[in-house]
């Protein structure tokens, strides 16, 4: 798009490659192929299945517009274009009035955020002169940019990251984003688009830590740390198999707020692609055990899967061991180094940032007995699944377990990106930093002492989760606690949702009623009123001479009663 | 003025003849062939589309005057002239009209009589024409008026049940806000006579008058009233939904597409350029009109329950980002509002024919009626798509970037104004899709299952409009460079009328360090 209203506003379509961009087109490539052939077979037999290529492909397309564009307005037109492909996707059974509603809910909150994209350009656009982030960067570091314009700025790109990233309180449509194919909720809804809000305030990272207000920062990573706790709760209760992952997905990007708001921009990018590897991995072989036991996707229906899906559940099993924070695994370096970060920045989000951990082990324990262990509960759902009595999950076709088995080998060694022992081992915060200098914190040196305490504290937190779930969920020790409030995800959803159909509804009734009743009314009514007075002066028209002769006379004594009056005679 | 490509040839005078001429032809012809009649129409209106198209190539590119000028003295006694030319501004105005009059005639048939119904329409865009490239403000009168007659007779003779009294409001409306310009129009040539020393209609002549303050105040609110109803303006907007729900689908298509900018236009280039103090003394009123406007329309439309009737009050806020783009004064907004009537007039026209195709097969515009029809019409449910997505304003798509500069500019001078006009971004997004949603998801029931795929030749006559969708979506540069100077040009000269600063973003060249402060230029001129 080029836009060019002369000497006024300039934006070309300016892309460019910084190891930045690079390293998320990268990995949205990686993974876009990989989820690409996982799709051949998972769509295998679809109606649509032509069609359903069109859009993953024209998603990958947008995303990297959104990556590699050089000024805002290029990033926009991506992130809107990731936007609309994730509403023709969420929607993509189309025929099935929850998948519509999803897809426009999405669709809709993303909007909301996207205001706060508008208005962050605007603004940069009044102070900069232009929407190209060097020269926004470049204020923000020479301190040219007013404090209060450049949080300003910060602040409105964080409404639309929240929009994006389905942070609090713009998440409610990622959960619901699950109604589209699950090769689509790995790519769109858990490795690449969702993470488009993180890249974007990486990229204008000087903005938010060096020119802006104290609280900014504090803003960022407290809404960050709140979500991530706030949505591993509403997982541990969850159903649904896709429902704990995209709870989980929405938690993880709290994780990579919380970085971001502690200044630790290159944790937050290791933890994206760290998470990219794990969870398009557990969303694919989610797909893989939905596909196997017939398009089931309650948990309370499957259990014993690993006897029958061996490949899924081992490369599953190494997906679970990443999230949860288990060395060597991916997952474990890139949580540890943002938990690191937060305490350097407060304890109190640490603690948080702790206790997330500990539940997300938790959790994912827990979706790991239920899918691939404790007893097969699906013989007894054999009915439900349509096959009569002989009914047996089965093991995904090759083009579908080959990525798997990929990404599993990622989320394996994926920590070796970016490891702690000395500055030589971290490779990523040497690749990008030329782009984060100055935004980046310098760890304290408290932080940097007890930081393998601190690791190991984390370890101990892994542990006690899985420990726990294996108590309650393989062993039975322990009650299960699923209260209805998490289930329903603290009925905050559902509030909003009563909201806008409720009040929100009749507020915009009352308008439409207003319209037509009062504004028009007034048209109408001034019409008839018109045409009631034409009645009335109707009557005077008589036709009767002597009546016109009274008006007359009586209209000339008036008239010199006036000139009386007035001293003209 | 006069410029290497207002050649000898009057082109513009011929543009406006060649339909009127048709529209008498097509009257004259015999109806015993009611096909020849069709094609002669249809023939007249390609025709002007042509020469729109080759003024199009013709036009200078960079030239903020006016073109392709032809002026010729009419009634000297009172200064009225035939006058003629095109800018930047009414440039794609102009050809906007000749490519959407072909593609209405041929994208609708009226369900009866097609005679008299091309011929209204030849003669409808004669008028039109008229209106946009007339520099004598009599001769814009003349044509401003004759739109309506044609219009009334469209929408009373061939609408639908409620034809008679939405033609009759329009026509009311319309004449109550016109009758008020005519006294301006007289009284502003009348009064500029004492400054200019003779009396002229002139609008090149009549920018050079000065008038008093208050009687230039009083005079523009007599102009701005005619404008926004024609607009419309919130709260004058009623007369729209009626008329366009009513109006045949070739009407509608006009209506929105076309003839609603006559009002858009009208501020520009003659409320502004007579009484540019006026014009910034009542910004705050219609700033805060047009805010109205967006989200009042978006907020009514997400509640409709006809789908034309939805579409129809999506254009009130549309039409109102215009207004707010206008009323910003500066050049981004001022360009991008210019860019938001051609788009509009794309977009809108497009959603219009395909709610016309969709009464076609189904004889009901009820949302509650309609229902998966993507199951069974996949392209025609796409093309659907990609036009919504355009009226909503997805970048990549042509309503983006005019609203884009509008808001963009509009920032720069009405900056809470713009925050909550933005929300209408958000609303826009919530009709249309919501709508979409409940018309074309969803498994389709008994009555709908039959609904018939898009036709290769419904296709065809969509298909400019979707290249334009795009086209314009991506590359605007080509119409940001011819409408821009022209834009400049009227900034220009109420700068100079009124002391007026525009505002410029601080400039940040190579690390170089100015005040980059937004909140210095923020509010300006409360």
């Amino acid at each position: 798009m080029v836009v060019d209203a002369g000497r006024l506003l300039q934006v070309d379509l300016g892309l460019m490659a910084d190891p930045l961009s690079i390293t998320m087109a990268l990995f949205v490539t990686g993974i876009g192929a990989l989820i690409h052939l996982y799709a051949v077979g998972y769509m295998h037999g679809d109606p649509k299945f032509s069609k359903f290529f069109l859009y993953p492909n024209l998603f990958v397309l947008s995303m990297l517009m959104l990556v590699l564009g050089s000024n805002m307005l290029v990033t926009f037109l991506g992130w809107e274009g990731v936007g609309a492909c994730s509403y023709f996707l969420i929607s993509f059974w189309h025929t099935s009035p929850a998948n519509a509603t999803a897809g426009k809910k999405a669709f809709v909150t993303n909007r909301v955020g996207d205001w706060g994209f508008m208005m962050a350009m605007f603004l940069t656009f009044q102070a900069v002169g232009t929407l190209n982030y060097g020269p926004l960067n470049e204020a923000a570091h020479s301190g040219s940019l007013a404090r209060s314009t450049a949080t300003g700025i910060a602040m409105m790109l964080f409404v639309g990251a929240c929009g994006k990233s389905a942070q609090l309180p713009l998440y409610i449509w990622l959960p619901d984003a699950m109604a589209g194919p699950t090769p689509v909720s790995a790519l769109i809804h858990a490795a690449t688009m969702v993470t488009a809000g993180v890249y974007l305030m990486t990229r204008t990272g000087a903005v938010l830590q060096i020119a802006s207000y104290d609280w900014a920062p504090w803003a960022v990573a407290g809404i960050g740390a709140a979500t991530a706790l706030f949505a591993a709760t509403i997982a541990v209760a969850q159903h649904d198999i896709k429902k704990v992952l995209a709870y989980s997905t929405v938690s993880q990007l709290g994780y990579m707020f919380l970085a971001v708001g502690s200044g630790a921009y290159v944790a937050a990018i290791f933890h994206m692609i760290t998470h990219a590897f794990f969870k398009a991995l557990l969303f694919l072989g989610s797909g893989s055990v939905i596909n196997g036991m017939h398009h089931e996707q309650d948990m309370r229906k499957m259990g014993m899967l690993r006897k029958f899906m061996p490949i899924t559940a081992a490369t599953f099993i190494v997906g679970w061991l990443a999230i949860a924070g288990v060395p060597p695994f991916a997952g474990f370096w890139s949580k540890d180094e943002i938990l690191l970060f937060a305490f350097d920045k407060s304890p109190i989000l640490w603690v948080v940032g702790f206790v997330t951990a500990i539940l997300t082990a938790y959790y994912m324990t827990r979706q790991v007995i239920l899918v691939f262990f404790s007893e097969a509960r699906w013989e007894t759902h054999a009915e439900e699944h349509g096959a009569h009595g002989d009914f047996k999950p089965h093991e995904s076709p090759f083009t579908m377990v080959a990525p798997l088995v990929v990404l599993a080998g990622l989320a394996i060694v994926g920590g070796g990106l970016q490891l702690p022992f000395s500055h030589k081992t971290k490779f990523l915060e040497q690749w990008l930093e030329p782009l984060v200098e100055g935004a980046e914190r310098q760890l304290g040196t408290t932080a940097e002492d007890i930081k393998w305490v601190l690791a190991g504290i984390a370890i101990l937190g892994a542990i006690a989760g899985i420990l726990g779930a294996v108590a309650v969920y393989q062993q039975k020790r322990v009650k299960p606690v699923e209260p209805a409030i998490l289930a329903n995800g603290w009925y905050y959803d559902r509030a909003i949702s009563d909201f806008m159909g409720g009040p929100g509804r009749q507020a915009f009734e009352q308008v439409a009623w207003v319209d037509s009743n009062v504004v028009d009314g007034a048209v109408n009514g001034s019409a008839s009123g018109v045409r009631s007075l034409g009645g009335l002066l109707r009557k005077a028209q008589t036709g009767f001479v002597r009546n016109y002769a009274l008006g007359i006379s009586g209209g000339v004594v008036a008239l010199m009663a006036w000139f009386l009056i007035r001293g003209v005679l | 003025m006069p410029h290497t490509s207002s050649l000898q040839f009057p082109i513009l005078t011929v543009l406006i003849l060649v339909p009127a001429v048709g529209a008498a032809v097509v009257a004259l012809l015999s109806n015993r062939r009611p096909e020849f009649v069709k094609l002669a129409a249809v023939g007249f209106s390609v025709v002007t589309g042509g020469m729109t198209l080759w003024m199009l190539r013709a036009f200078e590119t960079g030239e903020g005057g006016y073109q392709f000028v032809s002026k010729h003295q009419w009634v000297p006694e009172w200064g009225i002239g035939w006058h003629l030319g095109l800018d930047g501004i009414s440039l794609f105005l102009v050809v906007l009209t000749g490519i959407l009059f072909p593609i209405a005639m041929l994208g609708a048939d009226p369900h009866h009589d097609k005679k008299p119904y091309l011929a209204w329409m030849l003669l409808l865009e004669a008028g039109m024409l008229g209106a946009f490239v007339s520099l004598d403000l009599f001769l814009f009168f003349a044509f401003f008026e004759l739109v309506l007659v044609p219009m009334y007779f469209l929408i009373g003779g061939w609408g639908y049940d409620q034809r008679v009294y939405a033609a009759l409001k329009f026509f009311i409306y319309t004449m109550v806000g016109s009758a008020l310009m005519l006294v301006g129009i007289i009284t502003t040539a009348f009064l500029a006579r004492q400054s200019l020393g003779y009396l002229t209609f002139d609008l090149l002549e009549l920018q050079q008058a000065s008038f008093a303050t208050n009687t230039a105040r009083w005079l523009f609110l007599a102009f701005a009233l005619a404008f926004a109803v024609k607009v419309p303006v919130f709260p004058l907007h009623t007369w729209l939904p009626d008329a366009h729900t009513q109006a045949p689908t070739g009407g509608s298509v006009i209506l929105a597409g076309v003839m609603l900018k006559l009002g858009t236009y009208g501020f520009l280039r003659f409320a502004f350029t007579l009484f540019p103090e006026a014009a910034r003394y009542f910004r705050p009123l219609f700033l805060t009109l047009a805010v109205i406007g967006i989200t009042y329309g978006a907020i009514a439309a997400t509640m409709q329950k006809d789908l034309k009737r939805l579409v129809a009050y999506s254009s009130v806020a549309h039409l109102g980002f215009i207004v707010l783009g206008s009323f910003a004064f500066t050049t981004q907004a001022v360009t991008g509002g210019v860019l938001q009537m051609i788009n509009h007039g794309v977009s809108t026209g497009a959603l219009f024919l395909m709610v016309g195709m969709i009464y076609d097969r189904r004889h009901t515009r009820q949302i509650a009626e309609l229902t998966g029809i993507q199951a069974v019409a996949p392209i025609f449910a796409a093309v659907f798509t990609l036009v919504m997505l355009s009226s909503i304003g997805v970048p990549g798509l042509n309503g983006f970037v005019g609203e884009f500069l509008v808001l963009i500019g509009s920032f720069l001078t009405a900056r809470w104004w713009t925050v909550i006009a933005a929300t209408g971004v958000i609303i826009a997004a919530l009709y249309l899709l919501w709508a979409y949603q409940r018309v074309f998801h969803g498994e389709p029931d008994e009555a709908n299952k039959s609904f018939r795929e898009l036709s290769w030749s419904e296709g065809l006559v969509m298909l400019p409009l979707l290249g334009l969708i795009v086209f314009c979506g991506v590359y605007p540069k080509p119409m940001l460079d011819r409408i821009q100077p022209s834009v400049t040009v009227l900034m220009t000269h109420i700068e100079e009328k009124t002391g007026y600063v525009e505002p410029q973003p601080a400039l940040f060249e190579g690390g170089e360090e100015h005040a980059v402060e937004a909140d210095a230029h923020a509010e300006e001129g409360e």
